[in-house]
């Protein structure tokens, strides 16, 4: 065995190891960077340095309190969804947003000022937050909310643990009065019919979202299927209780070869005829509808030994749907094989300092890491920087930082806020060192 | 149900705590630390299906004399309890253990004598009500001797040898005994150690430990892996352990 390494979510590593422990009070005293399930592709988890300490917030899990009343719930930070969801979703209560995986912390969901499928509906989680109990670079413990040190508090929001060491997180969740969903999907034939139907049904569903076949090229390019979904009432669901726990694992790598050009062509192809050619409309367990990944654990390995990455950005309305379907036209170009590429339209810019989603259109596609890696998201990005769109750092590991600072306005903002509370950038991450110039 | 769980603020304790928690089982915490013991109890309440008020007391491993008060807290504040769950416990390194004989003998004291009297309490308030169970993490460690957890592993071994006793004397009297032998589990205990191959995480091992209770099983190895592991390390022999590591 060789030195320790530290992954994200992507499997690139870094050398470092994560201290785990319950009292992250104690725990991050001195610590450069906290992190919760290490579900973010990238770096945004791993240390600038292998001498760095790394906290891993997972075990420092209880809620503190909840109201039945309100919904007003504060707990640990290491508190994750999945545990969330076993405890309160039966009583009737969610997340106001979730990501698409449970299995994240509520540290990790204001780190990344995480978003959904409700987005053009409810912004991202950060909007939910009513206060945060944060451990600051000069080892202070404070509590910042909206009204008291904003700068701090929105900066937290989507601030990749960079202000402080999220210790506790109060947020308001939502009532469903029925743990079920009510789900409806079709098939959509091409990138321009696509966007109509998530605009259409942002008008009237909660809930949108889509799986786009990013290798289908020509006039069938961007096809795929949309979806979209509310919390069903009592009378679709009926009196049943939700499934249990019931997940399969990944049990090992998959070879690197597996996922190429052709497998997930055939994998496209498969998923998309599949779906019948009608409208289906279905009552599903949220599981089902809003972590369809979660019921292989593992599946990262899918990828094999050389990990991956997800590239996500958002382009502004702005750019109408031509930069949509020209984005779409690049990925089938280089060839990125990757079944999963997800397309989502975005509400209004959050009030994250350096919160990811922007008004407009949000599409993320999973690639392996291959030599080209590099060259295919530099690509990405001039596009992404033309069409004044960004990308999410939480699922990014190869953006260089000066394209990051060109498609970044409000970058400043958030170093003025680095410079007022970490001025000696204490708290840091591999993340930071590459785009933030942050020191090794 | 209505369990007194010791050691329930942290590590498997906690996980087990939440899990019974929110199957809406009453609960009554013993720990050390009062402040650690509020905050479990909040969080046993917010997960409780009806908002169940959760109990506590002090009660440390290390104080005997405080075993009888504790336990007549908890019954005073569950009204009786049918289970009764240790979970807490010390654990160092063998390294640790070597150079420290007061810390080894604190060990073997709190997770061997001290544990054994607090069962002894708990086993009698349960027979003087017809029975229920009484639920023990002692560890893989005790299974057999080994070089790495010499001290610790004897002081388990002793525990579960004293387990497997109450098991065999009083099962007929409606005790049942539940034996928990961790594996590896990544947990703050455990923390500066590096993980082996099948470490649990917390959560698993409390999967595991109610399964074992709804089944009555006296011996529960979690991760079940360790149950295969342990019966090769029982078997092998004598020249073999002198020379691995393991």
């Amino acid at each position: 065995m060789g030195s320790p390494r530290l992954s994200g979510w992507g499997r690139v590593s870094e050398p470092g190891r994560e201290l785990l422990g319950e009292d992250l009070e104690a725990l991050t005293r001195g610590a450069a960077l906290s992190r919760g399930l290490g579900r973010s592709y990238g770096d945004s988890s791993l240390p600038a340095a292998a001498t760095d300490r790394v906290i891993g917030t997972r075990l420092a899990n209880r809620i503190l309190s909840f109201d039945e009343a309100t919904g007003v719930l504060r707990a640990e930070a290491g508190l994750s969804l999945a545990e969330l969801n076993r405890a309160l979703l039966s009583r009737g209560w969610f997340t106001p947003v979730t990501p698409g995986t449970k299995f994240v912390t509520l540290g990790g969901m204001v780190a990344s000022d995480v978003h959904g499928k409700n987005h053009h509906r409810e912004g991202c989680f950060g909007a939910h937050v009513r206060s945060l109990r944060l451990r600051l670079a000069s080892d202070d413990i404070v509590v910042a909310s909206p009204e008291r040190d904003p700068d701090l508090f929105y900066g937290s929001i989507g601030g990749m643990g960079l202000l402080g060491h999220i210790l506790e997180v109060e947020v308001q969740l939502h009532r469903a009065a029925c743990p079920w969903i009510w789900m409806e999907s079709e098939r959509v034939h091409d990138i321009t019919e696509f966007m109509a139907a998530l605009d259409r049904a942002a008008a009237s569903w909660p809930m949108t979202m889509g799986w786009i076949d990013c290798l289908s090229e020509g006039p069938a390019l961007g096809r795929g299927i949309s979806m979209v979904g509310r919390w069903a009432t009592p009378d679709e669901a009926g009196q049943r209780a939700l499934p249990g726990e019931r997940t399969a694992t990944l049990p090992f790598d998959l070879p690197n070869w597996a996922l190429n050009r052709l497998s997930a062509r055939v994998f496209n192809e498969v998923y998309f005829h599949r779906h019948p050619r009608t409208r289906q409309c279905q009552v599903v367990s949220p599981d089902t509808f809003f972590y369809p990944l979660d019921a292989v654990l593992e599946w990262n390995r899918a990828y094999g030994s050389r990990g991956f990455t997800q590239y996500q950005c958002v382009l502004p309305r702005a750019a109408g749907a031509a930069a949509v379907r020209e984005f779409m036209s690049r990925l089938a170009r280089l060839g990125c094989a990757s079944p999963l590429c997800v397309i989502k339209d975005c509400g209004p810019e959050g009030r994250g300092t350096l919160s990811f989603p922007l008004e407009g259109t949000s599409i993320a596609v999973d690639m392996a890491v291959t030599p080209d890696i590099q060259r295919i998201v530099d690509d990405l990005n001039e596009f992404v920087i033309a069409a004044q769109g960004r990308i999410y750092l939480t699922k990014d590991r190869f953006t260089r930082a000066e394209h990051f600072s060109a498609m970044e306005p409000r970058l400043p903002a958030f170093m003025a806020a680095r410079d007022r509370w970490d001025p000696e950038r204490r708290l840091r991450s591999a993340q930071s060192r590459r785009l933030f110039g942050d020191r090794p | 149900m209505k369990a007194v769980i010791l050691g329930g603020t942290s590590g498997m304790g906690r996980a087990l705590v939440q899990r019974l928690s929110e199957r809406g089982d009453q609960l009554f915490l013993l720990g050390r630390d009062p402040e650690q013991l509020a905050r479990s109890a909040a969080d046993a309440r917010a997960r409780h299906p009806r908002s169940l008020e959760v109990g506590h007391a002090a009660c440390d491993l290390e104080r005997p004399e405080q075993f009888a008060s504790a336990l007549d807290a908890a019954e005073g504040g569950l009204q009786g309890f049918d289970t009764v769950i240790v979970s807490a416990g010390v654990f160092a390194t063998q390294e640790q253990l070597e150079a420290d004989v007061a810390l080894a003998q604190q060990l073997v004291t709190v997770n061997y004598a001290h544990t054994l009297i607090f069962c002894e309490h708990a086993r009698k308030r349960l027979l003087a009500r017809g029975g229920g169970t009484l639920v023990v993490f002692s560890s893989v460690a005790g299974d057999r001797g080994r070089k790495p957890v010499a001290i610790y592993g004897s002081s388990k071994a002793g525990l579960s040898a004293y387990l497997e006793a109450l098991d065999h004397k009083f099962f007929a009297q409606g005790l049942t005994v539940i034996d928990v032998k961790p594996g590896f589990v990544k947990t703050s205990m455990t923390a500066g150690l590096r993980p082996p191959p099948f470490a649990g995480e917390p959560d698993g091992v409390a999967k595991d430990v109610i399964r074992a209770i709804e089944g009555q099983r006296p011996v529960v190895y979690t991760p079940a892996v360790w149950a295969l592991v342990m019966f090769i390390i029982r078997r092998l022999p004598r020249f073999v352990m002198r020379r691995i590591g393991f």
